[in-house]
């Protein structure tokens, strides 16, 4: 027999910590008490993210979100929500009155999230295209086909002030508009699924869990600017998504919603899937349509921008992922509708691959202007481990990190940018007190360096001298003289590199010149990784106070460098010692120093 | 299938809200809905797949689907399951294994008790659903 | 037009054009390293990075357009700061040695180095230790000088459509190569050259034979003599800061026996003598039907070697007369050693060259060893004897003009034209004339095969029968030619053309790859002006009228394609890989 009421009490660690326990406890002996434990089934669930209200308490089937729970309350919970069926509105969780983003006041009510891109992932099953069909699936199309014109739909994407996703935030109806109003006999539609910032995969879960969403809105591109042919640069490492896109690929034709005269409307469209080895650089678009032309890819300067001379020097249309998704939405809902969802400056969501030291990593879609708090710590559930916030790094590659202190910046494009960082694909990888900064930018520009294509001169020279430079103020050889170098290689990078990957490059380690200069500086004048991360500037001591002699670490050390009686406090030869670490985890009585 | 016309897709579209409305609410069976995306195979979902078609299997159980659907979002919890069941809220069961595969036949489906620890949250609205509202 | 100004001059200027040439037009120069006339923009440096009103984002001059109203900075503090740190980038990855380079003096980097005031190398120093590629006997690729600036990869494949050179490996690993790091021998290359002509470095550079002729002019028991061929007599004193398209002939023969040769003759003489064999050959296949038409052009060796690679099919359709260079190599060590008296072992025979495919060719295969000796000893290109003449002392600009030396120096101003493109096919006109219908032609100017379109093609009246010619030049636009009389062929139609001229290097052998550097279709221009000049100047204007060309048919040959003309004049092709492994 089913129960009345489900009580879930939000068991993940932040709230434990608050008592969660204790209140799943009291919640029971209540229903003992009241009589009521034949009809309510309590239950402990796992983090809800929102952690700064918790401990959370939530009932069904009424969905009452309660907030800020302490045992105490559970009297009065069972008494009037279970017993009398009245929700206890004191604890029930009420909107900030100050929220600076007024505009998504429609969200319901503790959510911090809002899917659109990612509207049908998690429901529908992707293989199926009537699921898809039944969440107003090709709906859009239809509408394009039989009752808009083609200037009502770039105006309607006009009003909704769609910006590209794939990072550079481009007015997605300009583009659209520039490759209709150029005159050709063939244009070229061209969804970049080139996903490679490191930690993002946005658009691998979106083709994956909503393929028909990316081919419906290219087929509305196409009719709309005059195309007749798509084409999808996927990564082939991404095996799934490309299955999941031939599989609805191959039904909407079977359906007529792909390929000659769709929907009888006499309009020709059909897609090709162009499959890519995952080379970063080819997620520029003039290296990508080189790549797919079949030349090595390498970025080309523009203008000509590939909306007026693009594919086979034919007009082209190119949206990421992430852009195509949102497209059947504002078709059904209209400009109007979307344009009401985030910031002045950005309109709709975002979709973010939260990763890093957070304790709910995940993907999640914000409407523009959420702050970097709500997202961290409200769905985020803040940092893993309790540790101390550090920064966060958005943009991957191309982005910078922002600090403790701009946590509540509403986030579009305008703001991250002022920041020194950039949305990017919607990287967001959280860093705490663990982290070394100058590693964790030596890593980004590592990638960088690794993915450059090698055309220009800054980006290939002054990326490898960067990396170089950090790697040697990692070892602990850093000068005063290499931050000046650095930033004037920075400066020169970001100026004179001809595509985004070289003018973006340095912005990790601008950014943190920038935030975080104390920290270079104890790399270079004390010759010490704070975070304790970089090898050379760290050293392994045994606390003779704390060490026991019990051998343990002796044991374990892979080079002997560890000496010292049964019994008797041990030490550790710094010129033997390789500075593994092992001696630091085997240690239980915290004896291990590292400096 | 044959090509469509624009009123059979209507007529498709409506048919078929229907059914996915109906296993929304009140629907007379159970479904399971396994989230199949790179990040939930990873983690282990066919293996949990297997397991609740499996354990279906061995309690006789018919009137339960398992299909599979992309991903929640959900990733620190992965795999990720949502059980819908009459007279159930829907539920989302994360870091589901074959063991909590086995709790969730035995006791949500054949109980109507949530396995506890393992309930997570629908990370958001609906926008289809509710109209963006 | 379009309407712009550079730093608040207003500019006008013809759409399309880019920034560089717009600035050009107000005497502002912005420094760039990968930009080349010759080529579209390929932006790698990031010298030429300029600043437009009212935008954050830095434009390159080189690739940008010139657009209505654009108002452009060209010049100023940060742009200053951002080329030199740009260019201490490059300087960290280029080797220091500009003491014993090739370039030295020539360099545009180092010019550059020079001109921002380079005193120190703030970044660390980075050098490739790859290997050289000395596989070819014409150029010699050294990576570690490469500025990856790309020239010579769109030269090779955009301008020659040869594809030999590539980018390979990924940013800093980034090599221009063949493909698979193949040594350059053993790739589709043809040794034009052009690629060491476009490049801003040293990175590619012609074979240095300088040391082998001076060491056989140092000989006493060697007898050197000498040909130049046409293309050098214009080119040459730009290395003498001469005006671009000054004839030098009659200095070149002057310092040629101050250097201490024994010998000077011209390959000119050899031109004519191609064009009565050639012509000869010419009017047989269209008389006689005898062998296929069109008949196509041989004397450029890159040409053969593309031809034997890529259309190894229209190998029946190639001319058999060899190129003049090696025609005047048999006949010195034959017809001149003989009349001379003197033991052709002892014969040093050298070219001076506008081409380095030139020093491919003396080796080509056995044909050339016609003689029973290397036919041709030693090619060096214009560059390089220019720095001969140079290191010798000999200031060459204010030499007194001599004469050849007999009896293979005198040439027809037909051969002159040799040098640059549409001159073969002119010469070759005003001989055939001749030989088919016995008469002298009125006017000898053939202005319809002249001109600097990639391809021309035309009809030739001789007395009411119709020659077909067409004109090709620069590698990239042979192609539609020779596309052309497949399908015809294929389709079993009269053959679209009668003769064709090709010529590897676009304008001829004026830009061949051996030239001075810097040459654009401006000094191109200048150059094919200078032959022409030097044509029209000429006592005698075509090949058969050539007193010396008679002596040798009286004396050596007996006539156009005898036995002797094809035991020594003439040679065969073989289709080949284009890789060789």
């Amino acid at each position: 027999m089913a129960f009345r009421n489900y009580i879930l009490v939000c068991g993940g660690t932040a709230c434990e910590s608050s008592k969660a326990d204790a209140i799943y406890e009291a919640l029971m002996a209540e229903c003992n008490a009241q009589g009521v434990s034949e009809e309510v089934q309590i239950v402990k669930t796992g983090c809800f993210g929102f952690c700064e209200q918790g401990p959370i308490v939530k009932i069904l089937p009424e969905d009452s979100f309660y907030v800020q729970v302490k045992p105490e309350d559970a009297q009065e919970l069972i008494a009037e929500h279970v017993v009398k069926g009245r929700e206890v509105k004191r604890l029930l969780y009420s909107k900030d009155p100050v929220k600076r983003h007024a505009k998504v006041e429609d969200i319901k009510f503790y959510q911090k999230q809002y899917r659109i891109v990612l509207r049908n992932c998690g429901f529908i099953d992707p293989e199926n295209i009537e699921e898809y069909i039944a969440r107003e699936g090709y709906a859009a199309l239809e509408k394009v086909l039989f009752s808009m014109s083609k200037e009502d739909v770039i105006e309607e994407l006009k009003t909704a002030g769609l910006r590209g996703r794939g990072g550079a935030g481009f007015p997605t109806w300009m583009k659209w508009n520039f490759t209709k109003q150029a005159a050709s006999e063939e244009k070229f539609i061209v969804c970049n699924a080139d996903e490679g910032d490191p930690g993002a995969y946005m658009d691998r879960s979106t083709l994956e869990g909503d393929p028909h969403s990316v081919l419906e809105a290219m087929t509305i591109a196409g009719h709309t600017v005059g195309a007749q042919k798509g084409l999808i640069y996927i990564r082939a490492e991404y095996p799934l998504a490309i299955h999941r896109l031939e599989i609805a690929m191959k039904q909407a034709r079977e359906y007529g919603l792909l390929g000659t005269d769709i929907l009888g409307s006499g309009f020709d469209f059909d897609i090709e899937i162009r499959l890519g080895a995952g080379a970063f650089v080819c997620g520029e678009e003039t290296a990508l349509l080189a790549s797919i032309e079949g030349r090595r890819g390498m970025p080309v300067p523009r203008p000509p921008f590939p909306a007026v001379k693009g594919l086979w020097g034919k007009p082209t249309v190119i949206n990421n992922v992430e852009t195509w998704a949102n497209i059947p939405v504002i078709i059904i809902k209209g400009g109007d509708w979307f344009s009401q969802i985030g910031t002045q400056d950005s309109h709709g969501t975002k979709v973010f691959a939260l990763t890093g030291k957070i304790r709910n990593s995940g993907l999640v879609e914000v409407p523009m202007g959420t702050t970097l708090r709500e997202i961290i710590y409200d769905i985020g559930g803040g940092i893993a481990h309790d540790k101390a916030f550090k920064a966060v790094q958005t943009g991957g590659p191309s982005g910078g990190v922002i600090t403790k202190d701009y946590l509540d910046t509403p986030i579009d494009f305008g703001s991250l940018s002022k920041l020194g960082s950039m949305m990017g694909s919607g990287g967001m990888i959280v860093m705490d007190e663990d982290d070394c900064i100058v590693d964790v930018v030596k890593f980004y520009l590592n990638f960088s360096v690794d993915e450059s294509c090698g055309k220009c001169s800054p980006c290939r020279i002054g990326g490898r001298s960067l990396a170089n430079l950090l790697e040697k103020i990692t070892k602990g050889n850093g000068e005063m003289a290499d931050i000046d170098r650095m930033r004037e290689i920075g400066e020169a990078m970001k100026k004179a590199s001809l595509c985004a990957l070289g003018q973006t490059a340095p912005n990790p380690i601008l950014s943190t010149l920038h935030y975080f200069r104390d920290e270079y500086l104890a790399h270079i004048i004390d010759k010490k990784c704070p975070a304790g991360k970089c090898k050379s500037l760290i050293t392994y001591s045994i606390n003779p106070e704390k060490c026991i002699g019990c051998t343990a670490c002796a044991r374990k050390c892979p080079v002997g460098a560890i000496s010292g009686e049964r019994r008797a406090v041990h030490k550790i030869d710094p010129a033997a010692c390789i500075k593994c670490g092992v001696c630091f985890e085997v240690c239980k009585f915290g004896a291990v120093d590292v400096r | 299938m044959a090509k469509m016309t624009l009123e059979e897709l209507r007529k498709l579209r409506d048919t078929k809200k229907v059914e996915i409305q109906k296993r929304d609410i009140s629907g007379k069976d159970s479904q399971i809905i396994i989230g199949m995306g790179t990040c939930g195979i990873a983690a282990g979902a066919k293996v949990v797949l297997d397991a609740f078609l499996k354990e279906l299997d061995t309690h006789h159980i018919e009137n339960v689907s398992v299909t599979q659907t992309g991903c929640m979002g959900l990733c620190y919890v992965e795999p990720t399951v949502e059980v819908l069941s009459p007279g159930m809220p829907p539920v989302i069961y994360g870091k589901v294994d074959a063991n909590v595969a086995r709790l969730i036949i035995e006791e949500h489906i054949m109980h109507s008790r949530m396995v506890s620890e393992h309930v997570f949250d629908r990370p958001s609205t609906d926008i289809i659903k509710d109209g963006g509202k | 037009m379009i309407h712009m100004k550079i730093n608040g001059m207003p500019v006008e200027i013809e759409a399309g054009s880019n920034i560089l040439a717009a600035a050009k037009k107000v005497n502002v120069n912005i420094p760039t390293l990968c930009y080349h006339p010759d080529l579209p923009a390929w932006a790698a440096c990031g010298l030429c990075v300029v600043k437009q009103e009212n935008s954050p984002k830095l434009l390159r001059a080189c690739a940008a357009p010139v657009v209505e109203n654009l108002s452009v900075i060209t010049h100023d503090a940060e742009l200053y700061q951002i080329r030199k740190t740009v260019l201490e980038m490059i300087l960290s990855t280029h080797p220091s040695s500009c003491l014993t380079c090739g370039r030295n003096g020539t360099c545009e980097l180092q010019r550059f180095a020079a001109e921002f005031g380079i005193r120190e190398q703030p970044y660390e120093i980075r050098l490739t230790d790859l290997p050289k590629d000395t596989s070819t006997t014409s150029i010699v690729l050294d990576p570690t000088k490469c500025i990856k600036c790309g020239r010579c990869v769109q030269v090779c494949q955009q301008l020659q459509g040869v594809y030999a050179l590539e980018f390979i490996g990924r940013g800093d690993n980034t090599v221009v190569s063949p493909a698979a790091g193949l040594p350059l021998n053993d790739s589709p290359c043809i040794k034009c050259g052009q690629c060491s002509a476009h490049c801003p470095v040293g990175a590619i550079f012609e074979k240095d034979d300088t040391r082998e002729f001076v060491r056989a002019i140092s000989n006493p028991d060697k007898h050197v003599v000498v040909q130049i061929a046409p293309a050098v007599r214009v080119a040459l004193g730009e290395a003498f800061n001469l005006p671009v398209g000054t004839i030098t002939t009659g200095r070149i023969y002057s310092a040629l026996r101050r250097l201490g040769v024994d010998k000077v003759f011209d390959t000119n003489f050899s031109a004519d003598l191609t064009i009565m064999e050639e012509g000869t050959e010419l009017v047989k296949r269209l008389t006689t039907g005898v062998g296929a038409i069109p008949q196509i052009t041989s004397c450029c060796p890159a040409w053969t070697d593309y031809m034997e690679k890529y259309y190894p099919d229209m190998i029946p359709n190639f001319s058999t007369a060899k190129s003049p260079m090696m025609m005047q190599g048999a006949i010195t060590k034959t017809y001149y050693a003989q009349k001379a008296n003197i033991d052709p072992a002892k014969i040093f025979s050298v070219a001076i060259m506008p081409c380095t495919a030139k020093k491919f060719e003396i080796s080509r295969d056995e044909n050339m060893y016609a003689s029973g000796f290397a036919d041709v000893d030693l090619v060096l290109t214009t560059r390089e004897f220019a720095r001969l003449i140079k290191a010798s002392g000999i200031d060459f600009a204010v030499l007194h003009d001599e004469p050849a030396d007999s009896p293979i120096g005198m040439y027809a101003g037909a051969a002159t034209i040799f040098g640059n493109t549409g001159g073969v096919m002119e010469a070759a006109i005003r001989t055939a004339y001749t030989l088919i219908t016995g008469e002298e032609l009125a006017d000898v100017n053939i202005t319809a095969v002249r001109g600097m379109d990639g391809v021309r093609t035309g009809e030739v009246d001789v007395k009411g029968t119709k020659v077909r010619v067409a004109v090709a030049h620069g590698m990239a636009n042979v192609s539609t030619l020779l596309e052309e009389i497949r399908s015809a062929r294929e389709q079993g139609a009269e053959p679209p053309y009668h003769f064709i001229e090709v010529m590897a290097c676009r304008g001829g052998c004026v830009a061949g790859g051996g030239q001075p550097y810097a040459t654009t279709d401006d000094i191109r221009g200048k150059r094919i002006a200078g032959l022409y000049t030097d044509d029209e100047k000429s006592v005698y204007r075509c090949s058969h009228n050539n007193p010396e060309i008679k002596q040798i048919y009286a004396d050596f040959l007996e006539k156009p394609l005898s036995e002797k003309s094809h035991h020594l004049l003439h040679t065969t092709y073989t289709e080949r890989k284009i890789y060789k492994k």
